[in-house]
């Protein structure tokens, strides 16, 4: 069989001494497009941090593309596009070229040149996210979603084979969502890249994946997405520690 | 009025020390500014004042001829270490290093001035420049580190600017993060050593900052923004220097005053331009 892309193992992450993540066990397949849900501080962000190798987990093992993350070093196969209104630094003038170039900065290494085909490389993937009008417009001048797109092409760049998305899509207009999710399901049926997506919208979600994880401290649920429907009332209100109403949620 | 400065020697070293520092002054400032890391070249260029003056009194009270250049240089690369692990320590409060390493430089400075008996007009030459300070060996020394410089800058460019410009994503993919912020501060710390002759001590975070904040105003994207850093700066220092000269004023401070000008200039056409083109299209 094959290896699944990422796997892990009765992961236990504390922040302060507050458990943050407790026995977490599950595989992401090589192929699928899975949604992570959860409430605010259920611990999303955690679990992508720990499989990025940029949190290290208390206990429990984490294994990328079959290999122990403590010697996985082809980072070059994992893609991660941030929630970008925390993570770039907004006064650095680069243009969108100068941004999805840094996308090959750690796959090249250390004192090797970039060289013609790096370049064309990377005004292939800005033309793959429609951003080729732009290319040498600074990204600071761009607009939410125009930003999103060339956050993805930095990602892609570097042809990743799993792609992991932090609330791609807050601050994005509706028309730009569609399109993203567009863009997101071209990459999984034409590119074969695993997704993995964390969202708080749960709607969206089980329209697009085809696989859902509900993270809450602990994995609460993992099936697709007509799975995911069947779930009562009761379990979902154990599973966000509130009373919920789905009716609510279906907005 | 170029020709006094070709003619002398002892103007000729401090002129082509001058062109050199106008690089890579700007070239590091560019980073410096980009990362929000202004106030640490002032307190590197007071760790290098405390040097300066351990050499002068070194060499006053043993006479063991060490270059002020290079005992400055040694305690700048120290403090730039220092500054890296005390970032470290104080995560939640990184600008806490910077207000340490700045007294500790004056403090020291200090010490080692009344150990030496007390100012002198060399001291004065260090705070703020002097077109006539450069000796041939510093020039040389000084050469040699920009060299050095720009070709570390050259090979590790990609890793500083990737990282600059959104640090989690560059840790993500795999940069070493803690090497690559090493490796940059110690060039800031040789950087400002290297510039500490011409433009002095309370001076030279201006050469690497105000070139580039005036650059910021109408560069597209980031290599444009550091070739127009070096315009700016050069200008200011060949300027700078030769109005410095002539008037006999410090040339650190005519420097300064021309990167102002320079700066208010960039943001009057910047709002004339913008004006005008607001008004085409209406």
């Amino acid at each position: 069989m094959e290896e699944p892309v990422v796997s892990m193992k009765s992961i236990t992450y504390a922040y302060e001494r507050k458990n943050v993540l407790n026995d977490i066990n599950f595989e992401i397949p090589r192929g699928v497009f899975m949604g992570v849900l959860g409430p605010n501080g259920g611990g999303k962000t955690t679990l992508i941090k720990l499989i990025l190798g940029l949190l290290k987990p208390d206990n429990g093992n984490i294994r990328l593309f079959g290999q122990p993350i403590e010697n996985f070093k082809d980072w070059g196969k994992i893609g991660f596009v941030s929630q970008k209104a925390n993570s770039f630094n907004k006064g650095f003038p680069a243009t969108v070229y100068e941004v999805v170039s840094m996308g090959l900065t750690a796959k090249i290494g250390y004192l090797k040149l970039f060289t013609s085909k790096h370049k064309k490389k990377v005004l292939q993937t800005i033309d793959q996210v429609g951003m080729s009008d732009y290319a040498y417009e600074n990204v600071g001048s761009l607009s939410g979603g125009q930003q999103q797109r060339v956050f993805i092409a930095r990602s892609l760049v570097s042809d990743p084979e799993l792609l992991i998305l932090d609330e791609p899509t807050v601050g994005v207009d509706q028309e730009n969502v569609r399109k993203f999710y567009d863009l997101l399901h071209q990459l999984n049926d034409e590119h074969n890249i695993t997704l993995l997506l964390v969202t708080h919208d749960t709607r969206t979600m089980t329209e697009h994946a085809t696989d859902i994880v509900c993270v809450n401290k602990t994995l609460h649920f993992h099936g697709n997405p007509s799975e995911y429907k069947t779930l009562s009332n009761q379990d979902l209100s154990q599973f966000y520690g509130h009373p919920v109403n789905i009716v609510a949620h279906d907005h | 009025m170029l020709a006094d400065f070709l003619e002398y020697d002892f103007l000729r070293h401090t002129f082509f020390t001058g062109l050199l520092i106008g690089i890579i002054a700007p070239l590091l400032g560019t980073f410096i500014v980009v990362r929000r890391l202004s106030l640490i070249a002032d307190a590197l260029s007071h760790v290098t004042l405390a040097g300066i003056a351990f050499g002068l009194f070194i060499d006053k009270k043993f006479a063991l001829g060490i270059t002020p250049l290079y005992s400055g240089m040694g305690f700048s690369v120290l403090g730039s270490i220092f500054i890296e692990k005390l970032r470290g320590v104080y995560k939640a409060y990184q600008e806490l290093a910077i207000p340490i390493i700045l007294s500790g430089g004056v403090g020291l400075s200090v010490i080692f001035i009344a150990l030496a008996d007390g100012f002198n007009t060399d001291l004065f030459n260090y705070l703020f420049g002097s077109v006539s300070a450069v000796s041939k060996t510093d020039f040389y020394s000084i050469l040699g580190i920009s060299v050095v410089i720009i070709l570390v800058i050259r090979l590790f460019y990609r890793e500083l600017v990737t990282l600059s410009f959104d640090e989690e994503h560059a840790v993500a993919s795999g940069i070493h993060a803690k090497r690559i912020h090493l490796l940059f501060i110690i060039l800031t710390a040789l950087v400002i050593a290297a510039s500490i002759r011409v433009v002095g001590v309370l001076l030279v975070s201006a050469l690497m900052t105000l070139p580039v904040a005036t650059s910021m105003r109408i560069a597209r994207g980031f290599k444009q923004m550091i070739v127009f850093s070096i315009v700016f700066g050069e200008l200011a220092v060949i300027i700078g220097l030769i109005s410095g000269y002539y008037f006999s004023i410090p040339p650190g401070g005519t420097i300064v005053v021309v990167s102002i000008i320079m700066l208010l200039l960039a943001i009057g056409i910047k709002r004339y331009s913008f004006r005008r083109v607001t008004h085409e299209t209406e």
